[in-house]
């Protein structure tokens, strides 16, 4: 029963896929988007048993198919692990998921290939869930590698333009770099352990003796590195910026509610691994603050609706890893959680945005859309009061706890923290301000198309926006039902619930003081002053530096792109040629002694005779001669 | 015993199946007509039949003689193939010189 069910939840959508790839094109548009999206929802019914299962009976489910690999004592099972982490993540992937293929029935209806839309989407559905139920790392790098490869298919969907291919690429090669270091964490795993199983893992390192700390701490390193890339850390992160490239509700699935939280749930899910390595856990919690406060900065001056967005993500993110390297994983998986409803929602709202203004993503010409976009208008001030954490919408829970674990740990990364935090509220509400208040400053032709979005786009608006204002409700800070529902995944007891002192409410204060404080400085500027951020040639001084976020792709490509074009360069013209000389030498030698050779074969019989002759001679003198 | 052997001597027949062989190996190596190395070769092999029964006389044994028979036999036979082939090589070219046969050339 259980397992069956589970391949229903792992191959409903990969059936949608097959489906859309093979008669998506035959069957229509909006029907290969209903399928896409009803697999999609079986999923998430499946995903909703398991969780009503698991919460009554605290027991994972494991599902071994069979046996995969199998080298002397190193086996690896292809197997799922369905234990509360993991229908956790099933649970809002499949949800959101299915939320946002229903937003793109309608957002992607004007695209001549929808079909390959929604199979792209449905394939990489089906990869997150194989990433999140693996039983192993191998199963969990199978799906790492498809949602890579579905989030290049996805960003490069409009592949007629050649900016957007560029993106695509971009994102495949960041993160083939951040693979290349999941690979080793689980190659030095797998050799010191002789299993990549999470369970037999933990129990072997919970029961061994003499671990060797120098190699753990390098396989938890490596793994970072694979979670950097993946989640859009420093120094992997500028691909995420650019992968906005593709269809919105893409970026709200993939690049801001799922996919990037892949990193996440894999140190999640090793975190008996990382806390054996302190030193590493320290690496994670500085990279974690320095990427929110770097990706803060950035969204403050950015014009594109998409970007400041996607730096938000890369921020957000960024908090959460800070949460990860101070130990403090379910706090980090809550904000994961929070995080999915709220940025989807900003994302989708967005969307939506775009939707009206037939594809403009410039601020600078949006404007006043709060009369005539209201529920979209809605949803996205309530998700920017959840993001910005403002009491009592969901943000506020989440990121608080983050900051309050900083604060017991390290004040300064807590300052880092916080002064993020207080950078996103104002760029959430200047990019609010500057598009839903005051007037609209595109062209009339635009105006006079101004206009809510259908239902199928609002529905999933609302049901994010409950969630993103709600979304605090499963782990309050007296009361968490989600640090008791997890708390069987974690070794330690790391949630000796705060006792709340003085100091905890100061700090509650200060966070929310500092979200009021962004969301006032905001207000100040666009809505008192009515400013509009400039032009892009008149923008000078450290906004200039921001805004071309710290040069840090033309920083990427002096250091490693012009060296490795260089070297490719060296090599093609010195060693190549030295390489091809040798190997052109040799087959001109070998056609020279053909070539001379076939003169023997000149068809002359009394040539052939005379040798024959003389060979006979030879033989006959040698034979003489040897007696 | 009455050996023709003791009238002439071995010494002859060995020079004389000498001279054979050498006139067929110049009459191979230097004539064009392929008639004519075919019958250079049937001189070689019979200069070699013929020491082949000097010796079987002078060692008193049968065996070489026998052999000289198989061997006549044989070069029969393979003179009836070879003529064969001469005569469809000329049906075809015309010619039987066998510069013209150079087919094979590499």
């Amino acid at each position: 029963m259980d397992t069956s069910l589970t391949l229903l939840l792992l191959l409903a959508p990969f059936i949608g896929f097959l489906f859309n790839v093979f008669f998506g094109k035959s069957i229509g548009k909006s029907a290969s988007g209903i399928i896409g999206t009803l697999t999609v929802a079986v999923s998430f019914a499946a995903s909703v048993y398991f969780f009503m299962q698991i919460n009554q009976t605290q027991q994972p489910i494991q599902i071994q198919l069979f046996d995969w690999i199998q080298i002397s004592n190193f086996k690896v099972d292809f197997g799922f692990l369905l234990d509360q982490l993991s229908i956790l993540w099933l649970l809002f992937v499949t949800g959101i998921g299915s939320l946002i293929h229903m937003y793109s029935i309608s957002y992607m209806h004007d695209d001549e290939n929808m079909h390959k839309y929604f199979a792209y989407l449905n394939l990489f559905i089906f990869f997150m869930i194989t990433l999140v139920i693996g039983s192993n790392l191998l199963v969990l790098f199978i799906g790492w590698e498809g949602v890579g490869l579905c989030s290049y298919l996805l960003i490069g969907f409009w592949h007629k333009n050649q900016e957007f291919n560029d993106a695509a690429k971009k994102a495949f090669i960041m993160n083939r770099i951040g693979d290349l270091g999941l690979l080793i964490g689980i190659f030095i795993i797998g050799s010191l352990f002789s299993t990549l199983d999470y369970a037999t893992l933990k129990t072997a390192i919970a029961g061994a003796t003499d671990l060797n700390m120098y190699w753990i701490s390098a396989a938890a390193f490596a793994l970072f590195i694979g979670a950097c890339g993946k989640s859009a850390q420093i120094p992997l992160y500028t691909w995420l910026p650019d992968a906005m490239a593709g269809p919105t509700p893409v970026s709200a699935l993939i690049h801001a509610a799922t996919m990037v939280t892949a990193g996440i749930f894999m140190i999640t899910r090793l975190n008996f691994v990382f806390d054996l390595a302190p030193d590493v856990q320290n690496i994670i919690a500085i990279v974690g603050a320095v990427t929110s406060l770097v990706a803060a900065t950035i969204a403050l001056v950015q014009t594109d609706i998409k970007k400041v967005l996607a730096y938000s993500t890369v921020s957000q993110l960024g908090l959460m890893f800070l949460a990860l390297g101070l130990g403090a994983y379910e706090v980090a998986v809550f904000h994961v959680i929070t995080h999915a409803f709220f940025k989807a929602c900003l994302f989708l709202g967005s969307g939506s945005v775009i939707h009206a203004l037939h594809g403009e993503q410039d601020m600078r010409k949006m404007g006043g859309l709060k009369k005539v976009m209201t529920i979209t208008f809605v949803t996205f001030l309530i998700s920017s009061l959840a993001i910005s954490g403002i009491p009592p919408f969901s943000g506020f829970f989440s990121k608080d706890e983050i900051l309050m674990v900083a604060f017991e740990h390290n004040k300064i990364l807590w300052f880092i923290a916080s002064l993020a935090s207080l950078m996103t509220a104002f760029y959430m509400f200047r990019l609010l301000y500057l598009t839903f208040f005051n007037d609209f400053r595109g062209t009339a032709e635009q105006k006079s198309h101004l206009h809510e979005s259908p239902a199928l786009i609002t529905f999933p608006l609302i049901v994010l926006a409950i969630l993103a204002a709600l979304g605090g409700l499963i782990s309050l800070p007296s009361n968490s039902w989600l640090n008791e529902y997890l708390s069987p995944l974690f070794t330690k007891v790391a949630t000796e619930e705060h006792h709340f002192g003085t100091s905890e409410y100061m700090l509650m204060l200060i966070a929310v003081i500092g979200g009021l404080v962004g969301i006032g400085i905001a207000y100040s500027k666009y809505i008192k002053q009515n400013l509009v951020p400039e032009e892009d040639a008149k923008i000078g001084g450290f906004a200039k530096v921001l805004y071309n976020k710290y040069y840090v792709d033309e920083i990427y490509d002096s250091i490693f792109v012009k060296s490795i074009n260089g070297l490719s360069k060296f090599f093609r013209d010195n060693v190549e040629t030295t390489l091809s000389t040798l190997v052109f030498g040799l087959g001109k030698v070998t056609y020279e002694i053909g070539f001379q050779g076939k003169k023997l074969q000149n068809g002359s019989i009394g040539r052939y005779l005379f040798v024959f002759v003389l060979g006979i001679c030879a033989i006959i003198t040698y034979l003489f001669l040897a007696q | 015993m009455n050996n023709i052997l003791n009238e002439i001597g071995i010494e002859n027949y060995i020079f004389l199946s000498v001279i054979l062989f050498s006139i067929g190996v110049f009459g191979v190596l230097y004539r064009r007509n392929a008639i004519i190395v075919f019958m250079s070769i049937e001189i070689m092999l019979n200069a070699v039949n013929l020491l082949f029964v000097a010796f079987s006389t002078y060692h008193q044994d049968a065996q070489g003689q026998i052999f000289v028979f198989f061997s006549m036999a044989v070069a029969a036979a393979e003179v009836a193939v070879g003529l064969a082939i001469l005569v469809s090589i000329f049906r075809n070219l015309g010619s039987i010189d066998i510069n013209n046969l150079k087919n094979l050339k590499g």
